[in-house]
């Protein structure tokens, strides 16, 4: 199987091209925007979809639209622009339209800067606009989950018909590393139960997310929040590092992830039982796991840039046991050090 | 009861009866009595008919009273989020190169908070039958001034009139989208009474005719009364739309250029595996086995410069030698606050097992094409590190417990007409003295994949490669004795 190397942005394009994607439809943004770049070049190659659209608003509705008529969209911002998507997202998850948004996360809050952040998880995971409503999120740690998280994000999209979000980051997006290609390219169908298409079979068909009579939208909601409990029930996907001993667990997820997993060996090197659990799916975070690990008595530390958005879901999962935090900000990343000061401290 | 509401069922491609609105009058539409959106509505259902393309038609409806399109026109439904409705005819029109996609907007929609997705959609020239409903008020949400208000328009916003110093100017939608080159058709009609509606049939059929002949955007404004909302009867509101609202509005053909418009056609998508591996060049890829080996001592190495001294390509190059010798490897570009006409650097990693972290806080080999760089990151190499630095830096003292190495990179580079190839020199003093059991074929082998585009520059700086790692050879021996 071929392999070759790649930026994290690319292997985007690479694992949304392989998974049957048939439009994108963006707007500029650093650190995100080599996605757009090779959208533009790799889309047209073979007759699929491209806009670069007039806004981050107008990109989302572009997928919006698209998604409505059953096709596979993926559009990719970050921070700033996916403030700007919110709308539409809700939008998404409120008619129940299948797509995957990348958020390739900067520093913020406001314009902030252009280096990475992870303090997008909020935003990602809680429902960033309104209304009652998950993402499914999923969180890359490397250029080959980038493509591989991506493919997944449309198989999941379409399984539970909801918006997925893929949360990485400017040092993901940017890094390089061998990827081994997909060993198969999806054929997309469409599900004429629900799209509207333009064609005869889907004329009677409605995309809507209003529903004026109070109990009806009451059924739709309680609709979706079934729905989000079997995502809970069957997607939750996470990886241990070192675990089977640990006392102390870091949890990280993304690129903080890959510098606590040298951390771990570090601290080994001193002989402190230090272990890495690192969640791949954020929504759903993975509770159960946690909650076992919490019930043997690890000690938690989480690892994140951001002020602890993650932690708080680590301390609900583990009955509220004290969660150690090692964070930086503004673009600036987690040094090995720090980490290894704080598995120090608490062992 | 359901004797007496207005019925506009039984009408071509419209509903005859209308469940998805419920309630007990399931034949009567929720619009008031005199409103122009039965009407308008009315007049889509019968060009869709009549045209044939009922199938073929997707409307999407607004926020706001038309909300409810749905409730009536017989065709798909796709309902939007306030003045999104262009920006999702795209999404479906890109995705359906058959499909005829109609977008119902009202003026607060359209020209208020939807105004970009407007403008841009119609500049675009996207296959889209835009209807623009201009009643002069925001309806649904209870009578507030819109972009189309009069002067001196009284509403829930304006309690004393509109005054153009505090609220500006009544906007004129078809003429601003009259400069613009891509439209297919703009007309502006009206609803008020028999004769105008005659002629507005004609241009919501022409705009649809564009449609079914995929030929591009139309645009139809329709001055459209809603007597609820401005308190007005029957005649009153007939008499406000044609004696007031004309004259800021006047009715016009703005433009058709349907006779001589070329149908737009997209061709389909290739979803085959063949022509993804084909513009990936998979075919090509290099078969790289990654075996796991903990013997392979990791090797971080840190290279900075200014930016445009080739500090990222050289970065890459070693990714890709040590990507060829079947080595886990990673390269992370830093994007500090001095990206920008400053010093640049980037961390590769090499190593036998899969990598952790991707950023060299500590690197075993620093790489520095400049004095500033060479400053900053020397502290952090590790002891027994290596420092390679271009000799144009000047004199340095390493720190204790690390080698330094001054190498002529960009001497030897200027001396073969290629100043940009330094780094190439210095890729060449890495192989030489970088020891990071990486085979020399590596290096080599590194450009064939980098250069794959322009191969004769291969030759090139397989020759400064080589010159580089000589006059390193040499500054290692002179230094041993």
């Amino acid at each position: 199987m071929a392999s070759q190397l790649v930026a994290g942005n690319s292997a985007v394009i690479v694992g949304a091209l392989y998974a049957g994607c048939d439009c994108f439809f963006g707007y500029p943004i650093t650190p995100a925007s080599e996605i757009l770049h090779e959208a533009s070049r790799y889309f047209p190659m073979v007759n699929r979809k491209f806009v670069q659209a007039e806004s981050e608003e107008a990109a989302i509705n572009m997928v919006y639209g698209a998604a409505a008529a059953g096709h596979r969209v993926l559009a990719a911002s970050s921070g700033p622009g996916m403030s700007l998507k919110q709308e539409g997202i809700t939008y998404l998850a409120g008619a129940e339209l299948p797509c995957v948004i990348v958020d390739i996360c900067r520093a913020g809050p406001g314009l902030g800067n252009i280096g990475p952040e992870q303090s997008d998880y909020n935003q990602a995971c809680k429902s960033g606009g309104h209304g009652c409503y998950h993402n499914i999120v999923l969180a890359p740690a490397s250029v080959q989950e980038m493509c591989d998280l991506t493919r997944k994000g449309f198989s999941l999209a379409f399984r539970y018909r909801n918006p997925v979000v893929i949360l990485a980051d400017g040092v993901l997006g940017h890094m390089v590393e061998p990827l081994e290609f997909p060993k198969e390219a999806l054929l997309p169908g469409i599900d004429t139960t629900w799209a509207v298409n333009g064609r005869a079979e889907t004329r009677g068909n409605l995309v809507t997310s209003i529903m004026l009579n109070f109990d009806d939208l009451e059924r739709h909601n309680s609709k979706l929040q079934e729905k989000y409990e079997l995502i809970k029930e069957n997607e939750v996907a996470w990886e241990g590092y070192r675990l089977e001993d640990a006392s102390v667990v870091l949890v990280s997820y993304g690129i903080s992830s890959r510098i606590a997993r040298s951390a771990v060996d570090a601290a080994r090197k001193e002989g402190i039982k230090a272990g890495l659990f690192r969640p791949i799916t954020l929504f759903p975070f993975p509770e159960k796991a946690v909650r076992a690990l919490a019930e043997k008595g690890s000690k938690f530390i989480s690892v994140e840039m951001s002020n602890g958005q993650m932690r708080e879901d680590i301390r609900l999962a583990s009955g509220c046991k004290p969660v150690e935090l090692v964070c930086r900000y503004g673009g600036n990343l987690i040094r090995l050090d720090s980490i290894l000061e704080k598995i120090r401290e608490v062992a | 009861m359901a004797a007496i509401e207005k019925v506009i069922g039984g009408h071509p491609g419209i509903y005859e009866t209308f469940p998805r609105k419920g309630g007990a009058a399931i034949t009567a539409t929720h619009y008031c009595a005199g409103c122009g959106h039965g009407i308008l509505h009315k007049l889509i259902g019968e060009a869709m008919a009549d045209l044939g393309i009922q199938d073929r038609c997707v409307v999407i409806s607004p926020v706001g009273c038309a909300v409810f399109a749905y409730y009536y026109l017989d065709s798909g439904h796709v309902q939007a989020a306030h003045g999104r409705a262009p920006a999702v005819a795209t999404g479906i029109s890109r995705a359906e190169d058959n499909a005829v996609v109609i977008s119902y907007q009202g003026d607060g929609d359209l020209g208020s908070i939807g105004l970009n997705e407007t403008i841009q959609a119609a500049n675009r020239g996207e296959k889209l039958a835009v209807f623009f409903v201009n009643n002069s008020v925001y309806g649904m949400t209870g009578g507030q001034m819109a972009p189309t208000t009069l002067i001196g328009e009284v509403t829930a916003t304006t309690p004393n009139g509109r005054d153009a110093q505090e609220q500006g100017y009544p906007i004129h939608i078809c003429e601003l989208l009259d400069t613009l080159k891509a439209p297919v058709f703009i007309e502006r009609a009206s609803l008020s009474d028999i004769e105008h509606i005659r002629k507005a049939r004609r241009a919501v059929k022409k705009a649809l005719e564009i449609q079914r002949d995929k030929k591009g955007y139309a645009f139809v404004e329709l001055l459209s009364p809603c007597p609820t909302i401005l308190r007005m009867d029957a005649k009153a509101i007939a008499r406000f739309i044609n004696e007031q609202m004309e004259k800021e509005f006047p009715l016009k053909r703005f433009r058709d250029k349907s006779a001589e418009a070329q149908a737009i056609t997209r061709p389909k998508s290739d979803f085959s595996q063949e022509s993804l591996d084909k513009i990936f060049g998979c075919e090509s890829g290099i078969c790289v086995q990654f075996q796991e080996d903990p013997v392979f001592v990791v090797k971080g190495v840190k290279i900075a410069g200014f930016g445009g001294q080739g500090v990222l390509s050289m970065g890459l190059a070693l990714a890709q030698a040590g990507f060829g010798s079947g080595r886990y490897v990673s390269y992370y570009p830093d994007y500090g606050p001095e990206q920008r006409g400053g010093t640049s650097n980037c961390s590769v990693v090499i190593s036998g097992q899969p990598i952790g972290s991707p950023v060299v806080d500590h690197p075993d080999v620093l790489v520095a094409f400049n004095r500033p760089s060479l400053e900053k990151f020397a502290p952090t190499v590790k002891k027994g590190g290596l420092i390679l630095y271009d000799s144009l830096a000047g004199q340095f003292q390493a720190p204790e417990g690390v080698k330094a190495i001054s190498v002529p990179a960009t001497g030897i580079a200027t001396e073969r007409r290629t100043a940009q190839a330094a780094n190439t020199a210095m890729f060449g003093a890495l192989m030489q003295a970088g020891n990071l059991g990486l085979p020399n074929e590596a290096y080599g082998n590194a450009f064939r994949v980098t250069f794959a585009k322009k191969p004769k520059l291969i030759t090139k700086n397989l020759d400064i490669l080589e010159a580089g790692a000589q006059a390193t050879r040499v500054l290692e021996m002179s230094a041993r004795k």
